[in-house]
């Protein structure tokens, strides 16, 4: 397929899960913000939000204060983010009809219909509207990935679009992980008060991986088994561990379908192996923002291999 | 103004031959039902994509082109006398575009003056000599058909260069399929569905004699802000070929090739949907990023199809088409089955006089123009209007030719007030191939959706009908 179809492919879906994401995380400050700081700790949920998506430099570039107001606005509607909600699903709508040829109409009609349904959330009032775009976004996303899956033939343009989604699940689970751990455990002894219990759940929350935690540890949630959960179990399709398991699938058929492995394929088998091997006391000794920093980097490496040996 | 005649027939109890299940399924079916379908086509149209960009309006990125549930209806009789018209027309136009670039005997033979090929904007020298595979310049034509009274047709234009419209054609027949199921199965109507069929196998025809047996063909578009790019796309998808920016190519060796995730590969025929001052920097327009440089050697050394050619714009021309009935003559031997509109070249002067006496009956254009713009309509324009078109024609009258403004026919048409009578015309796709000519029944009709408008230009408020070839 050409080059650049590929790479609009990508990116289509890597706007996609960002847009989901970012509504994820949203949701979980949102209902965070509204339990009494008894329960929720003094910690500013809204700045740590914006910094899980990474676009803190961005905000406070902007001069903007960290409120519920001006953040849902900012990783919502805010057109000086381009990784805003409405960015993210107005740009994927302008790579889909660039690409038509390459998508499904079930997948175009997901994306052009989640485009213009955007229209009705210009600007938000209230709780109740927020939670309603929410949603929307959530829904939206699902329809994308749901009809990628179930009417895109297995080529390399399913293989593509499939990078694009697990790339950028992988790399929005890490800093998900690695803000919110940073900001809560300054210090491993403050670990396990009930203030915690909130704060661990809102985490999970944001990878819905809530009911998961309870179905797979079967005890209350404790911030180590949270990082194990979102790190190394390849049950739970936000992992690492199972972003990584289906970037390898991918890159296998394309070397399959084309005939040959490159710089790509050794780079993700790499950042698989050292997945698979790794236990949770490893990951703990050097450090998990360490190991999460570098789990960043080597998966944006990966995205670089890709571009260059396919996409350019 | 002379009373139109209107193809489903005047009003009343009569009925012209095709429209008879139209007719008394329009009298059955209550306004209400007519207003539901409309907004269900609507929603159809929107979910599916199929916009337009508006030039010059900000406002409106995208637009969707008005659609009226009501269909045209042609007979198999009259469909039969057209479309033999249409594929003489454009052997017509094929033969004279290979003679005014290798011999130029119509121009020896005095029939058509030389400085309206030679002086042409749209004559391109580059092709002087060039040897052709198969010697076809047009493989898609558009040309534009209007219809005055039961049995004459006339062409209005030729659109020779990269004539659109055709996503309509079949868009238009998926909705009515899905809207309208009883009407189908009522009465025969000839599919178009096969269209793209009939496309991808004129393009591998025309195939240079270097390319493999199965040639790859690609469809070059001047990307996502062109006016017809869904068009482009929905093109290259049901042709299931690749849609190709100029970036996406490169020439090396003079051989053609687009970028792919596995290295570079072959195209033999290019379906371009890019004006030829575009499509190759090195020898156009210096300044286009659409195209791709080294195309024309490409092309010159034979290793690549363009289609449609470069350079059949001068026969588009409307001074050129005011020929074209001895153009017909000329290279076929025949009488030509389709009729002009009778034209008056402003060039001449005595044409020139009497346009200019009589501008308040007639439509005159431009011979370079498009879209309906840069053209008076005499009747409907105020005197001012006239009086400043005067000037602009006294000015450059070789720009302009004239015709007489016809009481262009009318069809049942879905408006605010109820169904009412509108004007159409109709442009059927003429595909010529290394094998054959190929033309898919129908074709797209064009509604002027205002009371009494002429222009049914969907830039300017034209909207569009399902074309029905009955085919019994």
């Amino acid at each position: 397929m050409l080059s650049r179809t590929a790479d609009n492919l990508f990116w289509l879906a890597r706007y996609v899960e960002r847009a989901e994401n970012t509504a994820r995380i949203l949701d979980a400050a949102n209902r965070l913000a509204a339990m009494p700081i008894a329960y929720a700790g003094e910690s500013n949920e809204w700045e740590s939000a914006v910094a899980a998506t990474g676009t803190l430099g961005l905000f406070k570039s902007l001069g903007k204060e960290a409120t519920g107001e001006s953040v849902v606005d900012f990783l919502a509607f805010s057109a000086d983010n381009p990784s805003s909600i409405r960015s993210c699903l107005e740009r994927a709508r302008v790579n889909a009809r660039t690409v038509r040829t390459a998508l499904t109409t079930e997948m175009w009609e997901a994306i052009n219909g989640a485009w213009l349904g955007l229209r009705d959330f210009n600007r938000l009032g209230d709780r109740v509207r927020l939670n309603a775009f929410l949603t929307y976004v959530k829904e939206a996303s699902l329809r994308f990935d749901g009809s990628a899956y179930r009417t895109m033939l297995r080529n390399d343009a399913y293989f593509f679009s499939g990078l694009g989604s697990f790339i950028e699940r992988a790399d929005n689970t890490a800093r998900i992980l690695d803000v919110k751990y940073h900001l809560l455990l300054p210090e491993q002894e403050s670990v396990g008060g009930g203030l915690d219990f909130f704060q661990w759940s809102s985490i999970l929350r944001s990878v819905s991986a809530n009911t998961a935690y309870h179905w797979v540890y079967r005890e209350s949630v404790k911030p180590w088994l949270v990082a194990d959960l979102l790190v190394l179990n390849e049950q739970l399709p936000r992992s690492l561990s199972a972003c990584y398991g289906r970037i390898c699938e991918f890159l296998d058929e394309l070397s399959l379908a084309y005939g040959r492995q490159g710089p790509a394929q050794r780079v993700a088998r790499s950042t698989r192996n050292r997945l698979q091997n790794a236990t949770l006391e490893d990951v703990f000794q050097g450090g998990l923002h360490e190991f999460l920093t570098e789990f960043i980097g080597e998966n944006s490496r990966l995205g670089q291999a890709i571009t260059d040996q396919y996409l350019a | 103004m002379v009373v139109a005649f209107d193809e489903m027939g005047s009003s009343g109890d009569s009925c012209r031959p095709g429209y008879e299940v139209l007719k008394r399924w329009l009298e059955s079916t209550p306004p209400d039902l007519l207003t539901t379908r409309r907004a269900e086509a609507e929603l159809l149209f929107r979910r599916i994509g199929i916009t337009f960009n508006v030039y010059g309006d900000e406002a409106g990125e995208e637009r969707l082109i008005p659609f009226d549930i009501i269909p045209r209806i042609l007979t198999k009789k009259e469909w039969s006398v057209l479309a033999r018209g249409l594929e003489q027309r454009v052997k017509a136009l094929n033969a004279f575009l290979a003679d005014i670039y290798s011999k130029g005997e119509i121009l020896r033979a005095g029939l058509v003056p030389d400085d309206l090929i030679y002086r042409n904007p749209y004559y391109r020298p580059e092709m002087a000599g060039l040897k052709l595979a198969h010697d076809i310049y047009v493989m898609i034509a558009g040309i534009d058909i209007v219809r005055v009274d039961p049995d004459t047709f006339y062409v209005l234009e030729d659109n020779a260069r990269t004539p659109s419209g055709v996503s309509y054609m079949l868009e238009n027949r998926e909705v009515m399929m899905r809207l309208f199921p009883d009407l189908f199965a009522e009465q025969r109507i000839a599919p178009v569905e096969n269209y793209p069929d009939a496309l991808l196998a004129t393009l591998k025809s025309v195939a240079p004699r270097s390319a493999s047996s199965d040639p790859t063909v690609a469809l070059l578009t001047p990307g996502p802000y062109n006016s017809a790019f869904y068009e482009h796309s929905f093109l290259a998808d049901k042709l299931g070929i690749e849609l190709v920016e100029g970036r996406d190519l490169l020439v090396r060796d003079n051989v053609v090739y687009m970028r792919t995730t596995e290295g570079p590969k072959r195209v033999d025929v290019l379906y371009r949907r890019l004006d030829d001052d575009f499509l190759d920097p090195l020898t156009f327009r210096p300044d286009s990023a659409l195209g791709v440089p080294g195309l024309m050697s490409a092309y010159r050394a034979g290793n690549i199809t363009l289609s449609n050619a470069v350079g059949t714009g001068v026969a588009d021309d409307k001074a050129v088409y005011s020929y074209m009935p001895e153009i017909v003559r000329f290279y076929l031997g025949e009488e030509p089955l389709l009729q002009n509109v009778p034209t008056w070249r402003c060039r001449e002067p005595d044409a020139l006089k009497y346009v200019l006496d009589h501008l308040p009956e007639m439509v005159v254009k431009e011979v370079a123009g498009s879209g309906g713009y840069g053209m008076l309509i005499g009747p409907t324009a105020d005197k001012k209007t006239i009086a400043e078109f005067a000037a602009k024609l006294a000015a450059n009258p070789d720009d302009f030719i004239a015709q007489p403004t016809l009481a262009l026919s009318t069809s049942p048409t879905f408006v605010d007030s109820g169904v009412a009578p509108r004007h159409v015309d109709l442009r059927p796709f003429v595909l010529t191939g290394g094998d054959k000519v190929r033309i898919v029944p129908g074709g797209l009709t064009r509604v002027a959706l205002k009371a009494g408008s002429l222009v049914v230009n969907s830039s300017q408020g034209g909207g569009t009908k399902d074309t029905w070839v009955l085919d019994a």
